[in-house]
Parts: structure tokens; sequence; C-alpha cells
């Protein structure tokens, strides 16, 4: 009952979030100099015709009647139309969204492996020289950021030593037979491995500049919570039951050192997936974060505002999904 | 982190001087740009486009770190472009700090309805992407160094909010602030001459994260080719350009990455080496 109460109460909360989230994004967007109308039309057009398109756009109301209209329009899934691209916003996000979960997902698969073999590592060989190494890596890793990352991935594979695909999200010469904009998932299901091994090659560059902070972050956390496992009585008794150290730390540490980790996964998501706006770009993936950019450089202001406020409810969705498995995975928790 | 309490040993004091050396000597480049660089960083000769860095078979050894596709001096842009990153490192992290720490202070102290209010503007700016945030700020502020600035400021006063709002509110809860209350010292006195010296080792420690984080921002805003101006020696602008001809002259985007990777890396390990040293809290 309790939980029933606080998922309410935080569902409360997360619409008033996105609301806020709405109103800023709406009027600060506003302010933006420039007429987006003047610039979808040829040169020579006359007044007329940038009047009664900014008009049709419904851009010559007050700032709160648009907003009114937009917030309605919001409710019943209609986003209005892009000013750039001439199409209706919901379809255009919701056809780059696939694009930049795979990523997000795929980045996340990464960072989990690398941080959970580092941390493992550094406990098998705790207080030697490899936990050192891991404990500089992680602090390096934790210190740049994904861009910088990124950029340093481009330079070493894809010039110096040229294996990965640094561009784009498939080779354009393949034929796509996909129905759904879920391209890795349906390329498996349908045991097209030729077009999913060409996707993973073009996803990977990006996917790991996303995954380095994020792996630091895991290993550093999870190797510290192992370590504190590792004196518990219960870990000790198991060794003395002549358990190998690999068991004790696998079977008898981990899955009481995870909780902690696994929350904080949870958060740094919402940060991993703020990162692909700018991964996106730098490796012409065309993803939604990508789209995100050319709107604002085309001051194309219902899609961004779409863009905007999906963003936001991924965010806010992934937080709530995070606090109830915590809530779900601690018994002290779910007994409260 | 959730929890960094523990018994981790840290590799010594080595980083904190070794992060300071080379913030010391890149601000000193800073300082003393024009003195020490050998040439103009706007100058073009398009004669000598894309020279290779010393080293390399068919490099000018007046240009020791090789030129970009327009002939201007590696070395010069990168060492101007050290004024850029410092300037907005400094100002920016210095404002960020100001603003984020103040409503982080009057949040945990005062409790109630401004704690509700700065805490549920948290939270909606939690909500945006932050690079996407800073690139519409741009669009709206247009381009230019005070416009990075006031975009770095209003995205992350959050990072030092949070932090500095749990802090005053531990702080708040401590004896000391108990006994001054009794002793009928003003609220406002309580905040400022009591609870704000002991939370400002933790601000102190966020600054130097977040001055390498402006860096970044700048670099990530001329990488999208919203910063300055395209001209302007930039450190993302320099990689930018790289990233176009990465295929022909490695060295013009190896160079500025390379510092940026350095100085990033320094203002974050001098912040930690602060923390290890002085700040019982956030250990």
């Amino acid at each position: 009952m309790k939980l029933l109460r606080a998922i309410l109460v935080r569902l409360a909360t997360m619409s008033v979030t996105l609301i806020g989230a709405a109103v800023v994004v709406f009027f600060v967007i506003r302010v933006v100099p420039g007429n987006p109308i003047a610039m979808m039309l040829p040169p020579g057009a006359s007044e007329d015709d940038i009047a009664r398109l900014t008009a049709h756009y419904g851009l010559d109301k007050t700032l709160f009647e648009q907003f009114g209209i937009w917030l309605s329009g919001v409710f019943r899934g209609d986003f209005g139309t892009s000013i750039s691209l001439r199409q209706p916003v919901m379809p255009l996000v919701l056809g780059r969204l696939p694009a930049t979960l795979e990523l997000a997902i795929f980045a996340l698969v990464i960072a989990v492996v690398i941080g959970g073999v580092l941390a493992l590592t550094g406990v098998r060989h705790r207080e030697t020289r490899t936990e050192t190494a891991i404990d500089v890596a992680n602090g390096i890793g934790l210190s740049i950021p994904d861009f910088l990352w990124a950029l340093i991935l481009i330079v070493l594979f894809g010039v110096l030593m040229p294996v990965f695909h640094i561009s784009g999200r498939i080779s354009p010469s393949l034929d796509l037979p996909f129905v759904t904009q879920f391209y890795v998932f349906e390329s498996f299901a349908r045991l097209r491995f030729d077009l999913w091994w060409d996707l993973l090659k073009h996803m990977f560059m990006p996917a790991l500049a996303l995954a380095i902070p994020l792996a630091a972050i895991i290993s550093q956390l999870l190797k510290q919570s192992l370590k504190e496992t590792m004196h518990l009585d219960y870990v000790t008794l198991s060794r003395t039951k002549g358990y190998s150290e690999n068991h004790v730390i696998l079977s008898e540490a981990l899955p009481n050192a995870m909780l902690p980790t696994l929350t904080l996964i949870g958060v740094q998501f919402t940060f991993l997936i703020g990162g692909t706006v700018i991964i996106e770009r730098l490796f012409s993936y065309e993803g939604l974060g990508n789209m995100a950019i050319d709107a604002v450089i085309n001051r194309d202001l219902p899609l961004i505002q779409g863009i905007v406020i999906v963003f936001a409810l991924l965010f806010t969705i992934i937080n709530l999904v995070v606090d109830m498995t915590y809530a779900l995975l601690n018994p002290r928790l779910r007994h409260a | 982190m959730l929890d960094g309490r523990g018994t981790v040993r840290r590799p010594l004091g080595a980083r904190l001087w070794l992060s300071g050396c080379w913030l010391g000597i890149m601000a000193l480049l800073a300082l003393f740009a024009p003195l020490i660089s050998p040439h103009d960083p706007l100058a073009q000769d398009l004669f000598a486009g894309r020279l290779p860095p010393f080293w390399v078979r068919g490099s000018d050894p007046a240009f020791l770190l090789g030129t970009d596709s327009l002939g201007r001096d590696v070395l010069t842009r990168l060492i101007h472009g050290a004024r850029i990153a410092f300037a907005v490192a400094l100002i920016a992290g210095l404002a960020t700090a100001f603003v984020g720490s103040v409503l982080g202070l009057l949040a945990g102290y005062m409790r109630g309805w401004v704690d509700v209010l700065i805490s549920r503007l948290v939270e909606i700016w939690m909500a945006f992407p932050p690079v996407l945030f800073a690139i519409l700020l741009i669009a709206v502020l247009g381009t230019g160094l005070t416009s990075i600035i006031i975009a770095i400021v209003v995205i992350d006063w959050t990072r030092f909010c949070r932090v500095v709002r749990a802090e005053a509110m531990n702080q708040s809860a401590m004896d000391y602030v108990s006994s001054a209350i009794v002793a009928g010292r003003p609220r406002r006195d309580i905040l400022w001459r009591e609870i704000l010296p002991n939370v400002l080792p933790t601000i102190v420690v966020l600054l130097t994260l977040e001055m390498g984080i402006a860096v970044i921002v700048e670099a990530i805003l001329s990488f999208v080719n919203l910063s300055i101006s395209t001209d302007a020696p930039t450190w993302g602008g320099m990689i930018a350009e790289g990233r176009t001809s990465i295929h022909q002259a490695w060295w013009v985007l190896a160079f500025p990455l390379g510092v940026l990777f350095l100085t990033v890396l320094s203002f974050s390990q001098f912040g930690e080496g602060l923390k290890d040293r002085f700040d019982p809290v956030l250990r």
C-alpha cells in the first residue's frame, strides 16, 4: 500500500516536472531571434506569403495562446508540424528515437561489461599493482567526458588504425528491408546477421565513447562495495568452508554488493542519453540528438519542443523505473 | 558517488602536483600569449597550408607543430586558445559556483517553500539533456564569449545547488548551529558566518571540477560552430577544423585534442587531490 502511494506521489511530481520543462522550453525558444517562416520561404517571397504561412503555423497569436494550443495538442499526442521538414513532429521524433535508444542501450551494455570486469579483476587482485592500475584507469575514465573520448577514438581507430566506421548508422550501399526503426533488434530477429554486424560496426565507436565514463563509475563503485562486502562475516564463513576465491567473489559477495551500483547505473543512464546529442553529431549518427541540433540551427520551434519533451519524458520514466526497481530489490524497502 | 566512505588508499599527492603544474603552465601561457607565441593566431598563409609538425618530413622549422589548412600556426593558436579556455573556465566557473551555492544554501538552510521551489526547479533542469540545452541557449543568446558564460551558468548551477543544499542541511543539524540559535544570532548571520565557511571547502572542490566542465562546454559549442567566431583561436574550433581534415592533416586535430585532454584531466585531478587533502565531507 505504501509502495502504491509512493508511486502515485512520484507520478504527480513527474508530471509537475514535465509541465515545468515544457514551459521552460516553450518560452526560451520563443525568444530566439530570426523568423523561422522567413527562413523556409525562397528569398523572393512577398510579405503576404510570409504572413499567411506565419498564420498557418499559428505563430501570429500571442505567446500564451500559442502555449495553450500546443499543450492541448500534446495531451492528444499531437506535437504540431515541423517547420523545416514540413511533417508532423510526432512521427519524425518517433522515427529517430529507436536509433538513439539502440545506441544508448548498446553503450550501457558495454559500460556494464567493462566496468564489471574491471571491478571484479580489481577485487580479485586487491592490494596489488593490478588494483592500482585499475584505480588510475578509473580516475582517467571518470575525468574525461564522452565528447573527448569520441574524438580520441576517431583519431585512434578511425584514422590511425581504421578498423571501425566513424560515420553514419549503417552502410548506405546495403538495402534495408526494415519495417521498424529498431534496426539492430530487427536485423537480429530476421537473422540478417550481415546487416546486424554492419550496424554494430557503426555503433561501436560512438557507443564506446558514451560507455567509458560510465564504465569507470561502475568499476569504481562496484569495486568499493565488493571490497566492503569481502570483510563481512558470511563471506569469511564461506571462505572457511573451503570455497575458492573466485566462487566467494562471484557467488557470495557480488549479489549483495550489486545494489548501490544498480541504482547508480539508473541515474547515470539518463546522463548517458543526454550525451548522445553531441556524440550522434560527431559520428553523423541518424538519431534524435543529431536531429535536435539541426532543429536548433533551423529554428524549427515545433520540432525542438517535441524533441525536448520526449527527452524529458524519457529521463523521468527512467528515474521512476530505477526507483521502483530499487524498492523491489531492496527487501528493507519492500516490507516497509 | 553514492557512498564514498571507506578505506581507499590514494596514490599520494603526486597528482595534485602534476595537475597543478600543468594548469600553472597553461595559465602562464594564457597570460603571456602575445609575448610567447611565434606567430599571429589569425595570420593565414595559403602557401604554407597543412605543414606537418617538426619531426615529420616536409615540415618548416618556423611552424613547430605544423599549420592548419589556411596556413595558420597550430602552436600559436593553441597558446591563444588557452586564453579563451581559461577565461571561460575562471569566469563561468566562479559565476556558476556563486549562483548554485547561494541557491543551495538558501534551500538547505531555510527549508520550507524556498526549498520546495528550488528543488523543483533543479528537477526540471535535470530533465533536459545539457548539451541540447546549451545549444538552445546559444541560439537564443547569440554567439560570443558572454553568451557561452551565461549558458554555462544557466545549465550547470544545479551541480552546485544539489551538493551545497545537502551539505547545508547536514551542517544545520549540527550542534554549533543549535548553539548559535540559542545564543540569539540572527538567521542571516548564522547562514553566512557559520554555515558558509564550513561548506566552502566543498564548493572549492566542485569549482575546480566545474572549470574543467566549462572548458569542455566551450569546446563542444565551438564544435557545433556556436562559440565565439569561426576565426577565433579556440581549442574547440581547432578540433572542429581538424575533424574535417583528419585524413590529410591529423596534427590539426591531435594537438588541440591532447592539450584539451590534459587540461580537463588536470582540473578534475586537481579537484580530487584537494578533496583528499582538505575535505573530509566529500571524501
